[in-house]
């Protein structure tokens, strides 16, 4: 390893490279490296803080209570109580482990297809206790979109239409199926790019158009809540900028409950956050609230990156 | 034990002069021409085999062309009388028309893949999506017991146990004596042979099938849940709809095998070229017939004479080109719906 | 089996949830789930059966008698002999075909799997493979009896003067233990190399790359570092091959005649049994059924319920060695 500025860099990279010559001869410069792209336009923090006053929350969806998840091996969740109101966003951070992803899908009974999950506590969508409902009911009111995209092996028009022919009673036709699929995929931002190719295979979209497409597909029956676990952790930048605006325009109907490693994105996103740590809420507040003015030592600790 | 002989030479003897004495390992390159002559032999086998089969079946092609193929007469007697031919038989002695063995192979293998199917996926679902814990430790080594048990122990049962039961309990005397100028009604025909076709190939689909389920990915299924699907309706929708390729592929390796078989047929079908016949009504299930694949191997004793060596030949030229008209198949059905896999 | 865990319902919480109860499943959906169900337990139903009635009649007629003493031509087959050549013969066939098979297979996988150029031999001779798989056992029993009349080959046959067909002198050649187990081979071959590659490839990579690390040649490490890792692989597929072999009738049955017992060819020991003709447990079934000529069906159900037992034996076999493999290794 040697001191002084690096010689061989390809021509292309120089112009973007940024090498911060250090004073100290034993530490090598730091190289930036930037995607030599348009960056997608991000609210600046201030202009976020102001739309989000502007909007008033609307009612309450989803109530969670005292709600505990044990599995066989761990208890990942202990006795948690939450409120989901639309027009909000609400993360859910916490390092690897700390049980979000279970409380994630515990509110729509995913947990249910893990064998020795047990649960305690209620959880309310519009007052109603999910346990009395039927589970495809649930779900059909409560969407869920994966980390993985994972669209089905079938057409676009298919995927997204695949809620829509399976909760309909008599097979609907193609022609009363089109506005609706249309009109969702309008939502999740992808029409414009798949308009003449519905037909097509998903699973040749790219990575980031099948999130996108996941979106449409969980939006297309008008669910009332919709649970998002990592969306972008497997996205390019670009594509979780995307996703990102998307999360912005969609949350005006749905509530939305998302998971995330990553910090920066729940300060982006978010409107309240949750802060969880191995199954405990620990804090739980207005975004501005944990992330400048947290009230528990681990919640400060979390957020400066004093663990991951 | 190599006796190190007394030095002379100083430092060229000993651990050094025995490194040198070892034999010279294999290069690369001779094992890889080595093994790969060896692979070479397996597919100069495959070849030879087919040039075997058309050089046996020339014969007949020269003298009957593709005639042979069709209808006329009945082949039962066609192929005794070419017991007695010797040396260079005349363009006569050939005469042959096969097509009630291959109307009566189409019939059987037809049963088989169409009630095997629905009984494969069926199944598959069963043990993939229903069957409780105990009950799965169960049917999968009974899968595997189908699978295994020898042709001809099934033969056995069908001639020892199914036949009777047909002939004594489902033909009536009403329809044996209607039939008695056509043929003899015995027991032994197409619903024997068909059912137990159908228990032998439904275990190579059951296995294809389970294991092309249990490989599409868990997320799909999940995520159809996650949609308001109850899991049947998941794993109808998405998983069995991904395992297509796999189920096509089953129905083509069930196929091939069905019309291999001609122990178990030979042994249970009545072996009498007979055509069953819709018309016949109820009766057309218990009306004998003979397959290819049978004939074959209950003409094989009298293979010394020329004719009837050329008919086999032909017979089996006939199975041999099914077999690899069948290979080509399963590849080219399984293409179109890839389109739509990530993999399959 | 580890895959099927996971899609199942089972929850015991405290709190229950109403799980998708039946009576809210469409008509269609209700229909399939009483037909899998039926599915399920129709197949194991036949498995019970066949199972129970060989027991039965195996039990019935396989006395222990019978495995020692040879087979005798009489008129009453029903209480003459035993059924002792027929298994010698299966047991020498079997043996014929898994030594020609094992080192073709084992070689031809160990080529594709760590060799494979040039590319179109590789397709050629994977394509090869599949056809075998693929190819009626009848049609190999006659490419076997054209292969075994050739000049070059009949010397390994024997001359049948029994059952003969009004052929001018001489009689049926091609019909030998040595022609019928070399084309048992062909049938063997296909198990034991997909075995074989499916063991290669599952070895992780940098298994070789430390021997090549080390200095070794290619094939030096297939031979000390990769075989032995297939060594399993390898037992299973032979196992299987073997199964197969068993099992198989119509090669017997064409290949081999119809001789009651083993009656060598020729005066040079050993040799002469490879040239002669003989009987299997599969052919003994098949002759004494009343397809065959014989009249004895006590004697065929011994003779089958024997051969089921082996291969029932065979396939707990390939359980045990996959079972032992995943124990030691690690790997399933």
């Amino acid at each position: 390893m040697r001191a002084g500025p690096i010689t061989h860099e390809p021509p292309h990279l120089a112009a973007l490279a940024d090498p911060a010559p250090s004073t100290d001869p034993h530490v090598p410069p730091v190289r930036r490296i930037v995607v030599d792209r348009e960056p997608t336009p991000v609210r600046p923090p201030e202009d976020r803080q102001t739309i989000r006053e502007a909007r008033t929350a609307g009612p309450e969806r989803l109530r969670v209570e005292s709600l505990t998840v044990t599995f066989p091996t761990r208890t990942a969740v202990k006795s948690v109580s939450l409120s989901i109101h639309q027009g909000e966003v609400l993360a859910l951070i916490g390092p690897s482990g700390c049980g979000k992803t279970s409380l994630l899908r515990t509110l729509n009974r995913l947990t249910e297809l893990t064998p020795g999950a047990r649960r305690g506590g209620r959880v309310l969508l519009d007052g109603e206790d999910t346990d009395e409902m039927q589970d495809t009911d649930l779900r059909a009111r409560v969407a869920m979109v994966f980390q993985q995209p994972n669209p089905f092996p079938m057409s676009i028009f298919d995927n997204v239409a695949f809620a829509l022919r399976e909760q309909s009673r008599k097979r609907p036709r193609k022609s009363e199926l089109e506005p609706l699929v249309t009109d969702a995929l309008r939502r999740a931002g992808l029409y414009e790019e798949v308009r003449e190719e519905l037909d097509r295979p998903a699973l040749r979209l790219s990575g980031g158009q099948q999130q996108r497409l996941c979106i449409a597909r969980a939006i297309a029956p008008r669910p009332e809540v919709l649970l998002m676990d990592e969306p972008c952790s497997a996205l390019d930048p670009i594509s979780t900028g995307v996703v990102e605006e998307l999360i912005h325009e969609l949350r005006r109907d749905l509530a939305i409950v998302i998971v995330t490693h990553n910090l920066a994105q729940a300060r982006r996103v978010a409107d309240k956050v949750a802060f969880m740590y191995l199954g405990d809420l620990v804090e739980h507040g207005t975004t501005e609230q944990i992330f400048e003015d947290p009230r528990a030592t681990r919640t400060r600790d979390y957020v400066r990156g004093a663990f991951g | 034990m190599r006796r190190l002989a007394p030095d002379t030479r100083g430092l060229r003897s000993g651990v050094a002069g025995g490194l040198r004495r070892r034999r010279a390992p294999w290069s690369d390159r001779r094992a890889a021409r080595a093994l790969g002559g060896v692979s070479l032999l397996i597919a100069l086998g495959i070849i030879a085999m087919i040039v075997f089969v058309v050089r046996g079946a020339w014969p007949m092609i020269s003298h009957q062309g593709l005639s042979w193929l069709g209808s006329g007469g009945d082949v039962d007697r066609q192929l005794e009388n070419m017991l007695g031919t010797s040396g260079n038989p005349p363009s006569s002695a050939y005469y042959f028309r096969a097509w009630p063995l291959i109307y009566g192979t189409l019939l059987t293998t037809g049963f088989a893949v169409l009630l095997g199917l629905p009984l494969a996926i069926l199944s598959s679902i069963f043990i993939v999506e229903f069957a409780p814990p105990s009950l799965r430790r169960v049917t999968i080594p009974v899968v595997r017991l189908l699978a295994a048990i020898p042709s001809v122990v099934y033969g056995l049962i069908g001639v020892l146990v199914l036949v009777p039961y047909v002939g004594n309990h489902l033909i009536t005397a009403a329809e044996r004596t209607w039939m008695q100028n056509r043929v003899e009604l015995t027991g032994a025909g197409l619903a024997p042979a068909a059912v137990i076709l159908t228990v032998m190939i439904t275990p190579i689909m059951v296995a294809l099938i389970c294991e092309a389920l249990i490989t599409v990915p868990r997320a799909w299924r999940e995520g159809a849940i996650a949609l308001g699907l109850n899991p049947l309706r998941a794993t109808l929708a998405v998983t069995l709809r991904a395992a297509r390729p796999a189920i096509a592929a089953a129905v083509v390796l069930a196929t091939a095998r069905a019309l291999g078989e001609a122990v178990m047929l030979s042994m249970v079908s009545g072996s009498r070229s007979f055509t069953p016949s819709l018309a016949d009504g109820r009766t057309f299930l218990f009306e004998p017939l003979r397959t290819v694949a049978a004939a074959i191997i209950e003409s094989a004793e009298g293979v010394g004479a020329p004719a009837l060596y050329a008919a086999i030949y032909s017979l089996a030229l006939l199975l041999l080109f099914s077999a690899l008209a069948l290979s080509v198949a399963g590849y080219l059905v399984k293409l179109p719906l890839r389109k739509y896999q990530v993999r399959a | 089996m580890n895959a099927f865990a996971s899609g199942q319902l089972d929850l015991a919480p405290r709190r229950r949830g109403r799980r998708s109860s039946i009576g809210t499943w469409r008509w269609s959906d209700r229909i399939v789930l009483l037909g899998a169900w039926a599915a399920g337990l129709t197949l194991c139903a036949i498995a019970g059966a066949i199972v129970l009635y060989m027991g039965v009649r195996g039990i019935q007629y396989l006395h222990p008698s019978l495995l020692v003493s040879s087979p005798e031509a009489a008129l009453d087959q029903s209480h003459s002999g035993g059924i002792l050549d027929p298994i010698l013969g299966t047991a020498l066939l079997s043996l014929i075909g898994i030594l020609i098979a094992t080192p073709l297979a084992v070689c031809s996988a160990v080529w594709i799997a760590e060799y494979g150029r040039p590319r179109w031999l590789g397709r050629i001779m994977e394509s090869s493979i599949e056809v075998i798989a693929g190819t009626p056992d009848i049609v190999i029993a006659i490419f076997g009896l054209a292969l075994f009349q050739t000049q070059l080959l009949a010397g390994f046959s024997f001359v049948s003067t029994v059952g003969g067909a009004g052929a001018s002198g001489g009689g049926v050649f091609g019909r030998s233990f040595l022609a019928a187990g070399s084309m048992m081979s062909l049938i063997a071959i296909p198990p034991i190399f997909a075995a074989t590659r499916e063991g290669l490839q599952a070895l992780p990579t940098h298994m070789r790359e430390a021997a090549y690390a080390l200095g070794k040649t290619r094939i030096a490490t297939i031979r000390r570092v990769l075989l032995p890792g297939v060594r399993s692989n390898i037992a299973t597929g032979a196992t299987l091959g073997i199964s197969r072999i068993i099992g198989d009738t119509a090669i017997v049955v064409l290949l081999l005649g119809a001789s009651l017992r083993i009656e060598p060819a020729g005066s040079t020991p050993g040799l002469d049994v490879l040239r002669g003709t003989g009987s299997t447990l599969t052919s003994f079934v098949y002759d004494n059924s009343p397809a065959g000529e014989g009249n004895a069906p006590q004697k065929a159900y011994a003779a089958a319920f024997l051969l089921m037992l082996l291969v029932l034996a065979l396939n707990a076999t390939v359980n045990l060695i996959a079972r032992a493999h995943e124990r030691r290794t690690g790997q399933s």
